[in-house]
């Protein structure tokens, strides 16, 4: 009896040495998602710390939840997760109408050079980087030289507007520019899924005599809806977090527009390493993963009741 | 044919026209005003078409080429370094991944997709970086926070090598001798370039588009700036003295608009030259790289 065991672990032990050499090619891919994804995610416990450089990371004292009372203590706490949820709610709607709306116009061009040709041209502005769309945006909005101001709104009679001194206009500003952005991106996207459906539904419902807005309604939209829920539900799950890019580089890092600029992630990176205001940004960093970890899973669940087959796990 | 109404067709190919021209235009503005002399940019602004065509911008540029070119070479630097490490770590990783006969293979299957699901944030990732691994100011800085090791291709490489690369022919070769790593690169990899192909094309422009990475981790270290990065400070520079108009900075020092705009073209050309030959592959990467692949 005991013999047989004792072969059986040797064997076994034989059985796992052959998979040594697979698991030493593992090996940096671990050691990276170690430093650079399980390490941080220790860190969180940061939140709850007074640190002080001078002392070290793990030996500054604890504090409770002071952090998040100065956090609370102020109005940022309140305007940054506004601003965040606000933003990414208008980008979710305005984003994913628009998309279908052009992928819908992609898939009613005939010419197939100009339908070759547009979908390469929307997708410039998604392929550029934020610093080079941050110059157009810069070339539009100059206070002194911009287009707008020399161009266009001179033709209704405006005065020149100081863009970059003005928080009003951003809300408009950012959903303009992001939209411009990425709408190749979700365009593409849903284009790829219209692209997948039998065209006999269209010619048949031609003959029966129904219209545009019919076709749309009951062949097109109905194929897409996997891809919508999909995409919104995703970017539901990223509802806390929004593009450092966008909110920190488009408006220039300008101090007087943070009432409407400001996310939780430029917080984060102004309180971290502009301000030195550590506590804070550690609070808020804190809920932004808590709250954006929440919102995956539900998300995920989300799918999983509507639609099983395109959920995420 | 979808559609066959020829008005809403005709009005839905208007419409695509007008946004086709509202992604080049912008660009167009930059480009022109990049070729339209100081004085006519201060007079009329920027516009589409120079009232006063002038090279100086870009004489001015030639003359201080270095800066540009070694922006540039960083760039470059960066982007090869980055995008080799990052595919080839990819692979080893999703090809032991992608064996069902591995031990403890669901553990680092969840291991991988957890950090897609939950992430410290940026606070303790910049403290570990600068705190624990000392990367500030290093080439490191903008090759390893974030860029070096994607999740999502680590799952979508495993996934096509289960698809497409038959167990049989890995046993084979396994039976005929041959290691686990040969076995990788002469089988498993040859059957995926297109996979490949594809995560090397997003992940060099995830590395030629990054900036943040020299933002957060480049402190005073500037000849480690990459071209984004050297755009970024000469803009931000100007946004500074609009703000805040500080007497330390003169303006003289600062590269004037048809200057900058000619930078920023500099910057731009590049990928919009080599984009039409990759588009094909750049389509494919976004849409097998958001909707499960």
């Amino acid at each position: 009896m005991k013999e047989k065991k004792v072969k059986k672990k040797k064997m076994s032990f034989l059985k796992k040495k052959r998979y040594i050499p697979l698991y030493l090619m593992m090996l940096p891919g671990l050691i990276y998602l170690i430093v650079n994804n399980y390490m941080p995610m220790a860190g969180l416990a940061l939140a709850f710390k007074k640190v002080n450089y001078g002392i070290g990371l793990f030996k500054s004292p604890w504090c409770n939840l002071q952090n998040f009372n100065f956090l609370f203590h102020t109005s940022d706490a309140f305007l940054i997760f506004r601003n965040t949820i606000l933003y990414n709610l208008t980008f979710i709607i305005l984003g994913n109408l628009l998309g279908i709306f052009v992928a819908i116009g992609l898939d009613c061009i005939h010419n197939k050079f100009f339908k070759k040709f547009s979908q390469v041209i929307i997708l410039i502005p998604y392929l550029l980087s934020t610093v080079i769309i941050s110059y157009v945006v810069f070339a539009f909005l100059s206070g002194n030289n911009g287009f707008m101001n020399m161009t266009i709104l001179p033709l209704f009679g405006i005065e020149p507007i100081s863009w970059y001194n003005n928080a009003q206009y951003w809300p408009v500003i950012l959903t303009i520019v992001y939209l411009w952005m990425t709408i190749g991106y979700s365009s593409i996207l849903y284009y790829s899924t219209l692209i997948g459906i039998d065209k006999t539904y269209y010619e048949a419902a031609t003959v029966d005599g129904s219209g545009i807005w019919s076709q749309i309604r009951y062949i097109t939209l109905p194929s897409l809806r996997p891809t919508i829920t999909t995409l919104v539900l995703l970017s539901v799950g990223r509802i806390c977090y929004s593009d450092f890019g966008l909110f920190y580089q488009i408006p220039m890092n300008s101090g007087l527009l943070y009432s409407t600029t400001q996310t939780i992630d430029t917080y984060v990176y102004r309180g971290l390493l502009q301000l030195n205001d550590i506590g804070r940004s550690t609070a808020g960093g804190f809920l932004q993963s808590v709250l954006g970890f929440i919102c995956v899973l539900a998300a995920n669940a989300v799918i999983l009741k509507i639609d099983k087959e395109n959920s995420l796990f | 044919m979808t559609y066959s109404n020829k008005i809403f067709r005709f009005v839905m190919g208007f419409i695509m026209l007008l946004l086709v021209l509202a992604c080049i235009l912008p660009f167009l503005l930059l480009i022109a005003s990049s070729f339209t002399s100081e004085v006519a940019l201060a007079q009329n602004g920027y516009s589409f078409i120079p009232s006063d065509f002038s090279l100086k911008a870009y004489k001015y540029i030639w003359s201080v080429k270095e800066n540009i070119f070694r922006a540039y070479g960083m760039s470059f630097l960066v982007t090869g370094i980055g995008t080799t490490i990052s595919v080839v770590m990819t692979m080893l990783f999703a090809y032991p991944l992608s064996r069902k006969d591995l031990p403890g293979r669901k553990t680092l299957s969840f291991i991988v997709f957890f950090t897609m699901l939950f992430n410290g944030g940026f606070v303790p990732t910049y403290l570990v970086y600068t705190r624990i691994f000392n990367i500030t100011d290093t080439i490191w800085a903008l090759i390893a926070p974030y860029l070096l090791m994607n999740a999502f291709f680590v799952i979508m490489v495993r996934t096509y090598i289960n698809s497409n690369v038959p167990n049989e022919v890995i046993e084979a070769s396994m039976i005929d001798g041959s290691s686990e790593i040969h076995t990788l690169i002469n089988i498993v990899a040859p059957l995926s370039k297109p996979i490949i192909g594809t995560i090397a094309l997003m992940t060099s422009i995830a590395y030629w588009n990054n900036w943040t990475n020299g933002v957060y981790f480049i402190q005073t270290k500037r000849s480690l700036y990459g071209i984004q990065n050297y755009l970024n400070s000469i803009l931000s520079n100007i946004a500074f003295l609009q703000t805040h108009s500080d007497p330390s900075i003169k303006i003289t020092e600062l590269p004037s608009v048809s200057i900058r705009m000619a930078l920023a073209v500099i910057a731009l050309l590049p990928i919009l030259i080599a984009y039409p030959f990759f588009q094909k592959s750049f389509t494919k990467g976004i849409t097998i790289g958001s909707v499960k692949g």
